[in-house]
């Protein structure tokens, strides 16, 4: 291997190993200083930049960020590895596969990009969105297409749909139902009805499963429910026969990260085989969503790659997609800025992660989604995420989630509100799930324009919902 | 469900008040175009405002002294020099202040009062809960009181360590939410000293009367937790195990 340097402002700096050659050339965020891994200079940063667009590409097939031999997660990307996906980039430089993308996305050469994916590791992505600005991100990520469906239709051109989150500090049925039929009134829910139950027992995620089940059988809503409990929970719901449209896991891009979350392959394939033989789908069978964010191996100490380096934690998250991606996911989204300022730190940082997050997940041909959310001790605000929102709806995010009001009142943290999403789909010229968007319209929820409207509360589509929740 | 489904929507002049009462989650706030009307704009943004402020007021340590007649206080600081590094290193707010000297005591116990991610809590529920905790632990020998600035909880272990106390308990201000920005947490760890984990501890936590739990009842959970810890010679999962069951929440 040939000395890894390059000289920016006089000042000449060597790169010994590819984990800090990766880390060195992030662009700056708290949780690679947190882990010691980050550059220390804008110019170091910089040159590490160059010497990483100088690499071949096909590097990260031969030389391991995380080990081969104590990682999984590393053995199923590389053992699953697509020679022939591969090919058309495979003489590239990682300079060269960043030119190539954006010279495909310029002229709208979907297919070129999207059939990468089987051929990418996650680490190609990783380094190559190293090098992108924002704008990259989002010219490439839109052009990188990948459509999944069960009950709803994801990632069609055109489409931004969303996951209505219906959280309740108590779990209790008729508070999850209020938040439902507010989120369905502004034309949230098509990507899922997601509830992160406030405990992890089997009977309560028995019962929201069936509870939200009821609303979309009496409705005939075209879209699937998900409760958001640990796998091992929703095996047992499953063994129940609970009505379990998805099976959701949080992963991490290391065997430790995932031993840390409970969960190890063959579990999470278990789960997904569960769910595939209900057969719940009626447009498509995928039956598995997942949820990442950068900063989560690092929380559990499982962030050390090649010779006890620390990885940094965007490489890190791109593998967690590595994971996902082999479960054959209806949808996947990061979670950023939900972690603390000690992974993002503010606006810049949880902006820049959203859209990295997004194109990675996208060319590794994921139906990428983004929370996008923050905490209220990091630097963040409805400015910021309103920022970050409009620019995944320009990169062609396949769905975001929504909560009433932008507040959690059981996570504790702001996520975007179901108006956020009215008006990223007007602003972009974007529409829900096409099969959803015609039970708006069947609901009488839809206007001449095709707009979700706005109800007066004796519409007779507001009165056949609020009857809901009535009590 | 389906009971509730089927039941007719009851007459009024509101039905949006059906899905208001429901739930505390902001339902049914109306719109302006495709975004939230000023009013309800402005109330989620002064929701924020009280969380961010409460994280990024100083703590006031004649304040809390002052609301502690007849204690001694000793106040020390963490390793992050600012708001803006403890928010980014919490690493630096579990360790000291390079210099810092404590007295080593003969004491049981040290109660230590931290900002944590809400001074305000501190400011408005720390003297109360101290001084309704120390009421309740008549058979401890119990050190100086100790203010801590720009601390998380794991201080507590270094903290308890100087001064060679054989428990510590750390009330600490948590992360406001928007609906909560002046909660206290306590936290127990017998024999502290630096390295002792999260599954170490006992947790009392959401104390904010008059919302959340009260002082005395904050105060009885964690006399109870003391005793069996003493009895057990350990905290954490080990005494959750086997001492009194935690408060929910």
């Amino acid at each position: 291997m040939s000395a890894r340097r390059s000289t920016v402002g006089g000042h000449t700096f060597e790169f010994p190993t590819l984990v800090e050659l990766l880390a060195k050339a992030t662009p700056l965020r708290s949780g690679d200083v947190l882990a010691g891994c980050a550059a220390e200079s804008a110019a170091e940063r910089v040159a590490a930049q160059g010497v990483l667009a100088d690499l071949p590409l096909a590097t990260f097939l031969d030389e391991q960020v995380v080990g081969y031999d104590e990682d999984d997660v590393t053995r199923l990307v590389l053992d699953t590895h697509d020679a022939a996906a591969f090919a058309p980039v495979a003489s590239l430089t990682v300079g060269e596969f960043r030119d190539r993308l954006l010279a495909w996305a310029a002229a709208g050469d979907e297919a070129s990009i999207s059939a990468l994916a089987p051929g990418l590791t996650p680490e190609m992505a990783a380094a190559t969105s190293k090098l992108m600005r924002n704008a990259d991100l989002v010219a490439v990520g839109r052009r990188t297409r990948v459509v999944t469906g069960l009950r709803s239709t994801i990632g069609r051109p055109g489409t931004l749909a969303s996951r209505l989150q219906p959280n309740h500090p108590t779990d209790d049925p008729l508070g999850v139902t209020a938040s439902i039929v507010d989120g369905l009134l502004q034309g949230s829910g098509d990507a899922v009805i997601g509830i992160n139950p406030a405990t992890d027992s089997p009977a309560r995620t028995v019962a929201l499963l069936e509870l939200v089940d009821a609303v979309i059988e009496r409705y005939d809503i075209p879209t699937q429910s998900c409760v958001l409990a640990h796998v091992t929970t929703t095996l047992r719901a499953l063994e129940q026969g609970a009505p379990v449209d998805l099976v959701f896991q949080s992963v991490a891009g290391t065997q430790e990260a995932n031993r840390g979350f409970g969960v190890t392959l063959d579990l999470l394939a278990e789960a997904r085989a569960g769910a595939l033989a209900l057969g719940r789908g009626t447009v498509g069978d995928n039956v598995t969503y997942f949820e990442t964010g950068q900063g989560s191996a690092l929380s559990a100490g499982a962030h050390l790659g090649v010779g006890g380096r620390p990885v940094d934690q965007q490489t890190l998250e791109a593998r967690a997609y590595g994971v996902a991606r082999h479960y054959a996911p209806l949808l996947v989204n990061t979670v950023v800025g939900f972690i603390g300022p000690e992974y993002l730190y503010d606006g810049k940082q949880v902006l820049r992660a959203g859209l990295e997050d997004h194109f990675c997940g996208k060319l590794l041909g994921l139906p990428m989604g983004v929370d996008v959310c923050y905490t209220n001790h990091a630097e963040v605000d409805g400015d910021d995420t309103d920022s970050l929102m409009l620019l995944l709806g320009a990169a062609g995010c396949s769905f975001l989630i929504a909560v009433p009001g932008s507040d959690d009142v059981m996570l504790h943290y702001q996520s975007l509100s179901f108006t956020d999403v009215l008006t990223a789909r007007q602003v972009l010229g974007l529409r829900p799930a096409p099969e959803f968007e015609a039970w708006l319209a069947r609901m009488d929820l839809l206007d001449d324009a095709g707009r979700v409207r706005e109800l007066a509360p004796d519409a007779p589509a507001a009165r056949a919902l609020l009857a809901a929740a009535s009590a | 469900m389906s009971e509730a489904l089927d039941r007719p929507l009851p007459p009024g002049n509101d039905p949006w008040t059906v899905l208001r009462t429901a739930t505390r989650a902001r339902v049914a706030l109306g719109r302006a175009g495709d975004a939230l009307p000023t009013a309800r704009e402005l109330e989620f943004r002064a929701a924020h405002a009280a969380a961010r402020d409460a994280v990024h007021q100083p703590l006031d340590p004649a304040a809390v002294r002052a609301a502690l007649p007849g204690h001694e206080l000793l106040e020390v600081h963490s390793a992050a020099p600012d708001r803006a590094t403890y928010l980014q290193r919490p690493d630096l707010g579990r360790q000291l202040a390079e210099g810092t000297s404590l007295p080593r005591t003969d004491a049981d116990l040290a109660v230590v009062v931290a900002d944590g991610l809400s001074p305000r809590a501190v400011h408005e529920h720390a003297a109360g809960l101290v001084t309704a905790l120390l009421e309740r632990l008549p058979g401890w020998r119990v050190a100086p009181l100790v203010l801590a600035d720009q601390a998380r909880v794991a201080l507590g272990d270094a903290i308890g360590a100087a001064l060679g106390v054989r428990a510590v308990v750390v009330l600490i201000g948590e992360r406001p939410g928007l609906s909560s920005a002046d909660s206290l947490g306590v936290y127990l760890t017998w024999d502290p000293r630096p390295g002792r984990v999260d599954s170490e501890r006992n947790c009392v936590s959401n104390v904010r009367p008059p919302h959340g739990l009260s002082y005395a009842q904050a105060a009885d959970t964690v006399a109870a937790l003391l005793a069996a810890a003493r009895e057990l010679g350990a905290s954490g999962v080990a005494l959750k195990d086997e001492g009194p069951a935690l408060p929910a929440g």
